[in-house]
């Protein structure tokens, strides 16, 4: 469904991304994870067409996304820290979205309910927690029903129940066909929901595999204890 | 009319900073028309008034403006909307609103003391000025991602154009008073918006005779109706480039 072909990204003299080629389908569920700074929300960030890559291009459908903005309707956003007009309500945040991406219908809005927010609609942004902050997020990633979910450290900050809840959510989207990708940091997270890793280090992708087959290959039952292995393999054959 | 457009346009006008600049300018023109006797007078004062703090307003506004909406610009990056629409959207909204501030403080005591051709030029020529120094300050919000350094950039771009530019008009006509530089003062008055607004104003009052000779050649050129469509074009270029050049480089700008 989306084609990452090349992709270059420098940051003055750093290069955040370094040719990086992906492939992502339908029915997936993706985790993106890595070190800090290894360029995943910018991997995230120029699948939106927030930051524009220097070099290679990305393709939704077979068609380069470059200067486009339609494909975005059918992408549900979750950023890793949300920001959003002050002084504005949660409730006159999420009428403003219906009204920019002009979609009244197909609403999805089992999260609202999920995590309780109808009582805090008129409650402004400014006063919010982060981790309210971070349900308005979910809510509108998944409002509009989308084929494609990104989810940029979903349940960094949000409470037990509520990361819970949206798990929940994660997974009943994955059983509808869609693609989903997560990045995040807490692996024993991801183990239920997951069925392909993709691993980043400085700026390029150090492997992209199926969940089971590398359980399989390292012989462990956790993904954390499996990547874990493959990366001290790699650092005895540096070392070596 | 676009929703993206009303929103920030009902954004805007629920900020009290542009009732306020509407009131003083409101009180500002009332009283110099109250205060002068006869209206070319009033005129004059409410031309300072005009070519003074409307173009400090619009372009301090506009950029604070800019830097506080960072948050909102992001938000739609993110979804289904062209980035073009978004930066002509913003610019839609905050050209909008402050022509209309302008129109209600200065524009009624204008219509009322002066109802003939000066009036609606001045009210044209401070409509203009708006949309310039909004227009600039698009330009200086997109050159740096810094909020201090974005208004100060704003701040320098009123300074220069408000105060500096006549300074260094003035110096060079001191300093080159016995070279024929008539024509080049013609020239240099295009390179600032408010100045070609000064003069546009002074032709049309009649008063360019206390400017000497360089008032004459000015008469020749910005007195006559070819002279007067190039000035208003000159003044539409103004506001129109500064943007185009902040547009092109928010379409490339990583968010």
């Amino acid at each position: 469904m989306i084609q990452i072909k090349n992709i270059t990204k420098k940051f003055g003299k750093l290069t955040v991304l370094d040719q990086v080629n992906l492939n992502f389908q339908a029915g997936q569920c993706i985790a993106l994870i890595g070190p800090n700074g290894c360029g995943k929300t910018t991997l995230i960030k120029s699948v939106l067409g927030m930051v524009l890559p220097d070099s290679g291009s990305i393709e939704y459908h077979k068609k380069p996304i470059a200067r486009e903005h339609q494909y975005r309707a059918n992408i549900g956003y979750m950023p890793q820290i949300g920001r959003y007009p002050d002084h504005m309500t949660i409730g006159q945040i999420i009428e403003m979205i219906k009204k920019v991406r002009n979609q009244w219908t197909d609403l999805d809005q089992e999260l609202i309910e999920a995590f309780g927010l109808e009582k805090m609609f008129d409650k402004p942004m400014r006063t919010l927690s982060g981790g309210t902050t971070q349900k308005v997020s979910a809510v509108l990633a998944f409002l509009f029903n989308p084929e494609i979910l990104i989810l940029d450290e979903p349940t960094a900050g949000l409470d037990p129940l509520a990361s819970e809840i949206l798990k929940e959510k994660i997974i009943k989207e994955k059983q509808r066909g869609k693609l989903i990708l997560i990045t995040s940091h807490l692996l024993n997270e991801l183990d239920d929901l997951i069925t392909e890793i993709i691993f980043m280090q400085d700026g390029s992708v150090q492997f992209h595999e199926k969940n089971n087959i590398l359980k399989q290959r390292t012989g462990e039952e956790k993904i954390s204890k499996a990547i874990a292995k493959i990366l001290k393999d790699n650092q005895h054959e540096s070392n070596r | 009319m676009n929703q993206i457009v009303k929103i920030i346009l009902l954004d805007i006008l629920k900020n009290k900073i542009v009732l306020i600049y509407t009131l003083i300018l409101s009180a500002l023109c009332w009283s110099s028309f109250a205060l002068e006797d006869n209206s070319a007078k009033g005129l004059l004062t409410v031309l300072n008034i005009i070519l003074f703090t409307v173009p400090l307003v619009s372009v301090l506004f506009a950029t604070i403006y800019l830097y506080n909406s960072s948050e909102f610009i992001e938000l739609l990056v993110s979804q289904p909307v062209k980035r073009q629409k978004i930066w002509l959207s913003l610019f839609l909204g905050l050209t909008l609103s402050m022509v209309l501030a302008f129109a209600v403080g200065a524009g009624i005591p204008l219509l009322i003391f002066a109802p003939d051709t000066i009036g609606l030029m001045m009210l044209l020529v401070g409509a203009l000025i708006t949309v310039i120094f909004i227009s600039l300050a698009f330009l200086s919000s997109i050159l740096t991602r810094d909020k201090a350094k974005g208004i100060g950039i704003a701040i320098m771009v009123w300074l220069f154009f408000a105060l500096l530019f006549d300074g260094i008009v003035l110096f060079l006509l001191f300093q080159l008073a016995d070279y024929p530089i008539e024509k080049f003062m013609v020239v240099m008055a295009a390179l600032s918006p408010i100045d070609l607004a000064r003069i546009q104003i002074l032709m049309q009052l009649d008063v360019s005779a206390m400017m000497g000779y360089t008032g004459a050649i000015f008469k020749d050129f910005f007195g006559t109706s070819v002279g007067l469509i190039v000035s208003f074009l000159l003044l539409c270029l103004w506001s129109i480039i500064p943007f185009y050049i902040s547009l092109r480089k928010f379409k490339q700008k990583d968010l």
